[in-house]
């Protein structure tokens, strides 16, 4: 992080269902290269802003920019220039790992050759070379969704978007996948992720926390724990959303 | 009151549960832990009369899960992980269809779902399609108790819930076992063991260990350090080549160090840590957290295959 270069900014965001405003007026930046933790309740506003930020939904008002892009007018640049991945939607259950990386890479644009090396560089990474053959519907939670992961950010993408990637996963994965998101960061990938394991709010460089539509604090963790006078996230969240 | 021996599930070729034996007591509130595909649901749903064991058997209140099934669903409730309730039925609709179902009415059993019922009342002509995640969650609970059970089958209701609401559920589920129900619920949120009476903690269809929370975290066989540093990112690395290491894991901002018994002290990690170039650490003996036993566990499990 340290460098203060938004890839993501966001001004008076509102998106209203009827008279339901589920994001009502949310102002954030997040840095190039940082792990933003995105937290809050169920039903609090989440899901609505990812869906904006990645293009899939249209705002009711505000002005934003993701990677450089404007959110009304360009969402098709905005999709080639992220990667996301969430619990609920990981890969094509009935086709092999190469067979999924082969239908993304293709999704993405990405040149063949590229394709390839970029291929062989994570099942190597993975130690998935010897499974390459197989349905993804045979693998392990874990497996899956470190290799939806590793999928997501396949083709580059200046931002990646989590949206709980590791609910359920067992403790020794859950910390794995944590490991990935490390190594992505250091290729300069910025991390926008959703999480309800709070030890996992601990991990990102910057949280918001968002209640009925708000964001209701966003700072470091340190700062925060300083702020709410807890000895950890959890105790800050309990004391935020209470 | 709940009774397993040496049940076995296969699907296929893939072996779903081995050889599990558990025995629950009356009035318990005993947790069942483990990542997804652990074998957890396949378990309750056979305790539960909807899938038949490949091998073993299994009792409710001395009542056989498959000679007896009839009688075994009398007794118990059950909210699966998926929400299963009917969407297109208000809220209250489907609550007194539960209640028809099994010959009783919502006013017989009202002060079993009182606390949690009250609290999505004001939208009971609202379709229980249209709940939020945690309406939801109460409904199916309130369904899952209108007639009085004995014993409370729980498949994961906290999964994907927020940390404020999970809390809620937990002191409902006290409140519950307090009124006599025997309580067998699962979860994939090691945190959440410490609210049960006793836990099985489960992976890949076979059970690891069943005990007291506090006993768990008390007969941890080795030795644990929290470690924090600026950044915990490299001092785990760094650890990861310190000698008689078992694992070297991050717990929020710290670290927890495992390392086999009698071989380390503050001082000696500390020194090594200085040696390899790192600063402004604190290194503190400390207790396991249930999640410190899973892990342990876990990683002996995968050595011996």
């Amino acid at each position: 992080m340290i460098n203060k270069e938004p890839v993501i900014k966001v001004k008076n965001m509102v998106k209203k269902f009827g008279t339901f405003v589920a994001n009502d007026n949310l102002n954030f930046e997040v840095y190039k290269g940082e792990i933003f933790g995105f937290i809050g309740a169920n039903g609090a506003g989440k899901t609505t802003a990812i869906r904006i930020l990645c293009g899939l939904s249209t705002p009711t008002s505000g002005e934003m920019n993701v990677a450089g892009y404007d959110i009304y007018h360009q969402t098709e640049k905005i999709k080639k220039n992220i990667g996301y991945m969430s619990q609920k939607f990981s890969l094509y259950e009935d086709l092999t790992i190469a067979e999924n990386i082969r239908f993304f890479g293709g999704v993405y644009g990405m040149k063949i050759t590229e394709r390839k090396a970029r291929t062989e560089e994570m099942l190597e990474r993975l130690d998935l070379m010897a499974f390459k053959n197989r349905k993804i519907g045979d693998l392990p939670l874990g497996w899956k969704q470190k290799l939806a992961f590793s999928i997501a950010i396949l083709h580059n993408p200046k931002i990646v978007f989590l949206d709980e990637p590791t609910g359920g996963v067992d403790p020794i994965t859950r910390r794995q996948f944590w490991n990935l998101i490390y190594e992505a960061v250091q290729k300069g990938i910025t991390v926008f992720v959703t999480t309800h394991y709070m030890d996992e709010a601990e991990y990102c460089d910057r949280v918001s926390i968002m209640s009925e539509g708000q964001i209701v604090a966003l700072d470091t963790p340190e700062n925060l724990k300083k702020q709410y006078n807890a000895k950890n996230m959890d105790e800050v969240f309990l004391k935020i959303a209470r | 009151m709940i009774e397993v021996q040496n049940i076995r599930k296969q699907y296929g070729d893939v072996v779903a549960l081995e050889n599990v034996s558990l025995s629950i007591q009356r009035g318990e509130l005993f947790g069942l832990i483990g990542p997804d595909g652990a074998g957890k649901t396949s378990l309750m749903r056979i305790l539960m009369s909807l899938l038949l064991p490949t091998a073993g058997s299994a009792s409710m209140d001395n009542l056989d899960v498959v000679k007896e099934y009839k009688k075994v669903r009398l007794i118990t409730g059950y909210m699966p992980g998926r929400f299963s309730l009917y969407p297109d039925l208000t809220v209250e609709e489907n609550l007194k269809f539960f209640a028809t179902v099994f010959g009783t009415t919502i006013e017989e059993n009202y002060h079993l779902i009182k606390d949690i019922y009250q609290q999505i009342e004001p939208f009971k002509t609202r379709r229980a399609g249209q709940l939020s995640g945690g309406m939801k969650q109460k409904l199916a609970l309130s369904c899952a108790l209108i007639h009085k059970p004995e014993i409370l089958i729980l498949d994961e209701p906290t999964t994907g819930v927020d940390a404020v609401s999970r809390k809620e559920f937990w002191e409902m589920l006290k409140r519950l076992k307090n009124m006599g129900i025997t309580i067998l619920v699962s979860t994939p949120y090691m945190d959440e063991a410490t609210l049960c009476d006793r836990i099985a903690l489960i992976q890949e269809g076979k059970i690891m260990s069943v005990a007291t929370p506090e006993e768990m975290m008390h007969s941890f066989p080795e030795e644990l350090w929290t470690v924090s540093s600026r950044k915990i990112y490299n001092t785990s690395k760094i650890l990861e080549i310190i000698p008689s290491l078992i694992s070297v894991n991050s717990f929020g901002q710290v670290l927890h160090l495992v390392t086999a018994k009698g071989q380390h002290t503050t001082e000696s990690i500390r020194e090594f840590l200085t040696k390899n170039g790192e600063h402004d650490i604190t290194v503190e003996s400390d207790k396991a957290t249930i999640e410190d036993v899973f892990i342990l566990l876990m990683q002996k499990h995968n050595q011996t295959i």
